[in-house]
């Protein structure tokens, strides 16, 4: 049991983790101030999340001491994030198309774990759903405000959806990790969020004028540690400073 | 001797770094402060999951209670029930509104997507003609509005529920 729930917390956290890590990227490079102060905040938010998931999984394995650890000190096939959220930064409309997309899976996601069995995970589940209500808010806004805005807002809105749906169906698959976590109630079954989170998706694509592609996407392995080629360079980023400074703090 | 009402009285003098006239009481992050077995337990909770203030919070509760020998205690942090904004209390509002932040106002539900801004009132001039600049401002914490009767910008502490 110990294990399925280990393996959901470092894929819930891994995703958190790693679009805040992209997020940040856009620090000091906003096309405006506040939508510079807007990702970095959500990118806080985010990683303040995944602190609190890892501090959690860490207590579960011999292998990891703390958060910290497995924040910088995994290798690549050792995260579990969904592919979507390693995806370059593109343009504005790819950040918040990709944004949104996560959003609108998280939100429902933490709506469930919130009554999840597992008290710890509630608690994490409660605390990161209010943060993930604004965040969606943000990013479905502002998708709307691009589909629906100028001729070329509208066009790179619409590359962007076309180019990111691909990686949205492996959000929603069931590995035999969350099928024992359904089993004992501490996980919802991600099928199930699909209608919601496309219910969402669908509401939004209409306001702001944008298509859905026809095709499902493809099944993303990033759930079990495969990566695309963005990964490793997010990585070497991220964990320079420990790889070479190890336990170093400031 | 020490005792709770001591501790809440010398804790109220730990202030938040981002908002510095409010204490951890007035904000609601000083959750509990129980003696237990033989070590006061001192309990806090984070507004923001990824609120940097929480370190210097932690340092600075070490600080004060060092400051008045305080020694045999543990800081544990709780997320469970979540903070949320109606854990500020009344007084804590007022101070936030005299700082020149205005105080969380009742949203609608977060859940409702589009919902139009909800009324902030201006701190300084009291006017209720404002306008959300960003859902983001300089904290996790709090939006940015602008006031369009006195065009002072202003932080509004938003409402978390
Ligand atoms: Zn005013």
């Amino acid at each position: 049991m110990e294990e399925s729930t280990y393996t959901f917390l470092l894929r819930l956290g891994d995703d958190s983790l790693i679009l805040g890590q992209r997020l940040s990227e856009w620090c000091g490079h906003g096309p405006i101030l506040e939508e510079d102060i807007a990702m970095t905040n959500i990118a806080l938010d985010l990683i303040g999340q995944a602190t609190n998931i890892y501090t959690y999984a860490a207590g579960l394995t011999p292998d990891f001491n703390d958060a910290d650890a497995l924040a910088f000190l995994r290798f690549e096939h050792q995260y579990l994030n969904a592919i979507l959220v390693e995806q370059p930064n593109g343009n504005f409309a790819d950040t918040l198309v990709r944004q949104f997309f996560f959003d609108a899976f998280r939100v429902p996601l933490f709506e469930h774990l919130q009554d999840s069995k597992d008290t710890s995970l509630a608690a994490i589940a409660e605390k990161s759903l209010k943060e993930s209500r604004y965040h969606l808010k943000h990013s479905s806004e502002w998708v709307i405000r691009l589909g629906d805005g100028t001729e070329l807002s509208h066009e790179r809105a619409q590359l962007a959806v076309f180019d990111l749906w691909r990686y949205t169906q492996e959000l929603f698959h069931m590995d035999t990790a969350e099928q024992k976590l359904l089993a004992q109630d501490i996980a919802p079954n991600l099928e199930n969020l699909r209608g919601i989170w496309l219910e969402t998706v669908e509401t939004v694509m209409e306001k702001a004028t944008l298509k859905l592609p026809t095709n499902q996407g493809f099944f993303g392995a990033g759930r079990l540690g495969r990566h695309s080629e963005h990964m490793g360079y997010i990585l070497a980023q991220m964990q320079y400073m420990q790889r070479a400074y190890p336990g170093m703090e400031w | 001797m020490v005792t709770k009402d001591f501790l809440l009285t010398i804790l109220s003098e730990v202030k938040d770094p981002e908002v510095p006239v409010l204490s951890i009481l007035d904000l609601g992050i000083l959750r509990d402060v129980n003696f237990e077995k033989d070590e006061w337990s001192i309990v806090i909770t984070p507004t923001y999951s990824g609120c940097p203030a929480m370190h210097t919070i932690e340092a600075e509760i070490h600080a004060t209670l060092k400051k008045y020998q305080v020694d045999t205690y543990s800081i544990s942090t709780v997320l469970s029930p979540a903070w949320t904004t109606d854990w500020i209390t009344e007084e804590g509002k007022q101070k936030l509104e005299a700082y020149g932040i205005a105080p969380p106002v009742d949203e609608v539900d977060k859940r409702v997507l589009f919902s139009t801004p909800t009324v902030v009132p201006c701190p300084l001039c009291k006017s209720e003609l404002t306008k959300m600049i960003s859902q983001f401002g300089s904290t996790a914490c709090k939006a940015h509005y602008q006031c369009l009767t006195c065009k002072e910008p202003f932080d509004y502490f938003k409402c978390l529920r």
